[in-house]
């Protein structure tokens, strides 16, 4: 009995009241969901409809709510970190809890938050943009989605089972190893990230076939759109930054796990080693989030100022050049690790060298607008206030990567002010902006304008109280990480002034929550299927887009296709209406599903090192694999008359 | 709306014109003590002006064509204007030219950290030369000083002299941490896998606040030290009251000092020979289990780039 007691005080995390809340409403929306799916008897719609489904559109759908939940996570963890730091000598949270908290924050906003939301949008948008009725591998996307899904929920199952990492979200060793870190919380982060990291991986080879083989007859690759264009890029990034940090994640675990040494101090273990992997593919990841927020907001100013990209191929050649200058930068991230002079001296430069591309970027959106005829949308409002913002972050980026003044910022608040500007006026800037601008692609209606003008103006302006304070209180020597600080140091009236940022950025983001609640119950239908007046082929087919996504798949002649098309519909060139074909489709599957929860059981065991549990889990995915190769039935097709019965439903047919 | 947009603008601006103007006290980095802070502090402010100058471009462009193509029905409107091969040209060398500016002297002053700074002071009798070694070792979280000209140890703060160049060899016992002293210069990581070197020098006698600036745990937020910089006569008093009044570093309170915590400043008047060898965590747990000591592989170095260059010599 005693055994039971002991082992089950330290299997959940017992000790303090925030956490048994968390209990508590972790036990009860469970059951609500539950309650409500019986109620309605929604379980079979649920499953039919969504886990087994391998439509782009619905895995993007999915990815979207799954990250905005995790947004909230994140979000809530930054404001746990700002109350506890809001005046000097808190006691809101101790070391340990503030610990896990920053490692919690960063490693859900950047892995379960940032490239989530990113891979949602593409999923929507890209096939859509290239004229394709799906991706070119529908199963291995619903496989990529559910290991990504089941990577987060093992991961956030620390918070209340075993307890979570603390060893920050780039887990430098010697501390992430099991000498200076016992316990199982870093377990989860290694097991967590690696699990939804295959799937990524998969997204990337999936996404870079689909732009290079599905493209619409006559959209060559420099037709493409550019935010299709972004993500071929990104695809590529992902293909070689991601096997990196794989690698990395499985010798740290082979360190915890099984006593290997290729991380400790002990038996010529190298430290250092895994700083130079996890930021080889760490700096990457920076580009894997930010060059698709590029293409979104390239669509947007396009769309909103009516107006062709100014300086496309340029623009392309610019993330092309970020691609590969991404690749040769990852010592930035520790020029203070006693390198020599030669080789810090290399890495400034090289980093210096990006903002060459992304200054090149900037002025031709600045362009792009420039004798345009601007319209202020919500989605727009993203995309200006991108513009400045952002180059706030990038310019301080260079100061960072001049290494002597690096020694001077590195750790520092200055740091995170500069890191924070470029993530949130980048890439959350970008996924809101995407969000709101590919919604009524998405739902068929439109969010609410005055609401999004709203949430916009009130996070935007509370980024900006939160974040700009903090390049003072990095120079003011407070650095990164520290759960809290004396008086008397001047960081007491700063600290809380970006704490009240922090909560406005807070309130933006329940006013945009409240948004969609409010939109999907009196939000304007889009009827036409084309609600901004866009360029690009996503705009040409109906609201939401049907399963086919296009009846007729389109013929591309030049670059801003579907501006093109309503062009010739005014001068009057419409070509005749062709018969309908039966098209090809894929079949719904339950094995991705089935598969992460084998790997979500797997990585739950190797998480408490009960290989009793892990092995099985393990031999659960590779019968999921097997089951799904004697499929032989996987796909098929939709009856032109069907075809022609939702065409005209959706309003198509004249 | 545009005049938000303009305000914002200019907001942007205030911080950066009181980041010039107002360097006060409070904000260490602008406030350099010694030579290599203000190598590095020169070289943030020309990164500064710089910067300042893209952002400016940037934003009276963006305000320029906001105000002037976001009014309704405005006579500007060309759906053709998609490229200009002059001006992409010219925001393609202007980038480049700015790079170069500031390239230059981010190596220029990589290759001057590489050298002691130049001493401004006469050297203390005790010192015996013209520049001081101490050695620097974090321990969870705590930072121990060792003066092996001296033969004395300090926990959690350390003396130097003023004027005169100081050589800190940073070496780790466990965690990763960084040795951060902004009013006197940038920092280094200390780690066990490989000792470093950082050049750091006081102008005048003060007190100057340092702390472990990469995050190693628990105790992390607290880990801090003082550098105490003496004039000549003062460190020579300095030393010897040490020498006669403080009690010796024992091998069993040096084992007490290895455990994770954070301890009070402390003084010793000498430190056991064995110190010298810098055995971190394994090698230390070797030694008293008997096991090997031996944490290189074989053919490689792994004690790092001793006298090769490097940021420090």
């Amino acid at each position: 009995m005693q055994n039971i007691t002991n082992f089950l005080s330290h299997f959940f995390v017992t000790g303090d009241p925030m956490i048994y809340g968390a209990d508590a409403s972790i036990a009860l929306a469970s059951i609500g969901i539950v309650v409500v799916l019986t109620y309605f008897k929604k379980w079979k719609w649920l499953w039919d409809e969504w886990l087994t489904s391998v439509d782009h559109k619905r895995i993007g759908i999915m990815y979207i709510i799954a990250a905005l939940l995790m947004l909230f996570r994140g979000g809530v963890d930054a404001l746990m970190m700002r109350t506890q730091l809001a005046l000097p000598n808190m006691h809101f949270l101790n070391a340990e809890h503030y610990n896990q908290v920053f490692t919690t924050h960063g490693t859900i906003m950047i892995i379960f938050v940032a490239m989530p939301f990113i891979f949602g949008l593409m999923n929507i948008a890209v096939p859509l943009q290239i004229g394709a009725r799906d991706v070119a591998f529908p199963f291995l996307n619903a496989l990529s989605f559910w290991l990504f899904f089941f990577g987060a929920m093992l991961f956030n199952l620390s918070f209340v089972i075993g307890g979570s990492p603390d060893a920050g979200w780039s887990s430098y060793a010697p501390f992430a190893g099991a000498e200076l870190n016992p316990g199982v919380g870093q377990n989860y982060y290694l097991i967590g990230v690696q699990i939804s990291g295959i799937g990524s991986l998969a997204t990337g080879i999936n996404f870079l076939v689909t732009i290079l083989k599905m493209r619409a007859p006559g959209m060559t690759l420099f037709k493409m759109p550019m935010f299709t264009w972004s993500i071929l890029i990104t695809s590529v990034i992902v293909i070689f930054a991601f096997p990196a940090f794989t690698v990395a994640l499985a010798l740290m675990t082979i360190d915890r796990l099984f006593g290997a040494h290729f991380f400790t101090i002990a038996a010529g273990g190298s430290p250092m080693l895994w700083a130079n992997l996890f930021w080889f593919w760490g700096h990457p990841e920076v580009y894997i989030v930010l060059l698709p927020v590029f293409g979104i907001f390239s669509e947007v100013i396009a769309t909103f100022a009516h107006k062709t990209l100014f300086g496309y191929v340029v623009m392309v050649w610019s993330m092309i050049a970020i691609s590969f200058l991404s690749f040769i930068t990852w010592l930035h991230h520790f020029f203070t690790m006693g390198n020599t002079a030669p080789v810090n001296a290399f890495f400034s430069i090289s980093t210096m060298l990006i903002a060459i591309p992304t200054g090149v970027k900037i002025f031709n959106w600045l362009f792009t607008l420039n004798r345009g005829r601007i319209e202020f949308t919500t989605p727009m409002l993203w995309a200006l206030a991108f513009i400045p913002n952002f180059t706030i972050g990038g310019v301080t980026g260079v100061m960072l990567a001049m290494a002597p003044a690096d020694y001077q910022y590195h750790n520092s608040y200055f740091l995170v002010a500069h890191f924070h500007s470029t993530l949130i006026a980048g890439t959350v800037f970008g996924i809101f902006c995407g969000l709101h601008y590919w919604w009524p692609k998405m739902f068929g209606y439109l969010l609410n304008e005055k609401l999004g003008k709203w949430s916009f103006w009130v996070f935007m302006i509370s980024f900006n109280i939160c974040f700009m304070p903090m390049y003072f209180l990095g120079l003011m020597g407070m650095t990164r990480r520290m759960y809290t600080y004396p008086a008397g140091l001047g960081w007491g009236p700063i600290n809380f002034i970006i704490t009240i940022g922090a909560f406005g950025m807070g309130l933006g983001f329940i006013i945009m929550a409240l948004n969609i609640v409010w939109s999907a119950i009196h939000g304007k239908k889009d009827t036409t299927g084309d609600p901004w007046d866009g360029r690009t082929l996503e705009w040409s087919t109906a609201s939401p887009a049907p399963e086919y996504n296009f009846a007729h798949i389109p013929t591309v002649s030049t670059r801003d296709a579907f501006e093109a098309m309503k062009e010739e519909k005014r001068e009057g060139r419409t070509k005749p209406q062709l018969p309908f074909k039966p098209i090809h489709m894929p079949n719904n599957s339950g094995i991705p599903f089935i598969m992460g929860g084998f790997m979500f059981v797997a990585g739950f065991g190797f998480v408490f090192e009960w290989f009793w549990m892990g092995i099985p889990g393990l031999l659960g995915v590779v019968a999921c694999m097997i089951a799904r190769s004697f499929v032989y039935n996987d796909h098929h097709h939709i009856p032109a008359d069907e075809i022609e019965r939702i065409e005209r439903a959706a309003g198509r047919l004249s | 709306m545009m005049k938000t947009f303009k305000m914002k603008g200019l907001a942007a601006l205030v911080p950066l014109l009181v980041l010039l103007t107002g360097c006060s006290d409070k904000i260490a980095v602008l406030n350099p003590q010694g030579p290599v802070a203000r190598e590095q502090y020169h070289l943030i402010v020309w990164s500064l002006i710089m910067m300042s100058l893209v952002l400016a471009i940037v934003l009276i462009i963006f305000i320029y064509v906001l105000v002037r193509f976001g009014r309704k029905n405005n006579k500007g409107y060309d759906p053709n204007n998609t490229g200009n091969r002059k001006l992409e040209i010219i925001w393609l060398i202007v980038p480049v030219v700015i790079c170069i500016l500031l390239a230059v002297p981010t190596v220029r002053t990589l290759y001057a950290l590489n050298d002691p700074p130049k001493a401004t002071a006469k050297a203390p009798a005790s010192l015996h030369s013209n520049a001081m070694t101490i050695d620097v070792t974090s321990v969870d979280w705590k930072w121990l000083f060792r003066y092996p000209g001296q033969n004395i140890e300090t926990v959690n703060y350390v003396v130097i002299p003023a004027g005169i160049p100081v050589n800190f060899r940073l070496h780790a016992y466990d965690a990763m941490n960084a040795f951060w002293v902004p009013e006197l210069g940038g920092q280094q990581y200390t780690m066990t896998d490989m000792s470093m070197h950082l050049w750091l020098q006081a102008d005048k006698p003060g007190t100057y606040a340092g702390r472990s600036s990469n995050y190693s745990g628990q105790g992390f937020a607290d880990m801090t030290f003082n550098v105490l910089a003496k004039s000549a006569s003062d460190f020579d008093s300095w030393v010897s009251d040490v020498k006669k009044n403080q009690p010796a570093l024992t091998m069993n309170k040096y084992m007490q000092l290895l455990k994770p915590d954070n301890v009070k400043p402390m003084t010793f008047s000498s430190y056991p020979k064995e110190l010298e060898k810098n055995l971190n965590k394994a090698q230390m747990e070797g030694k008293q289990t008997g096991k090997s000591t031996d944490n290189s592989m074989p053919g490689m170095n792994m004690s790092g780039n001793n006298g090769k260059g490097g940021y420090n010599p």
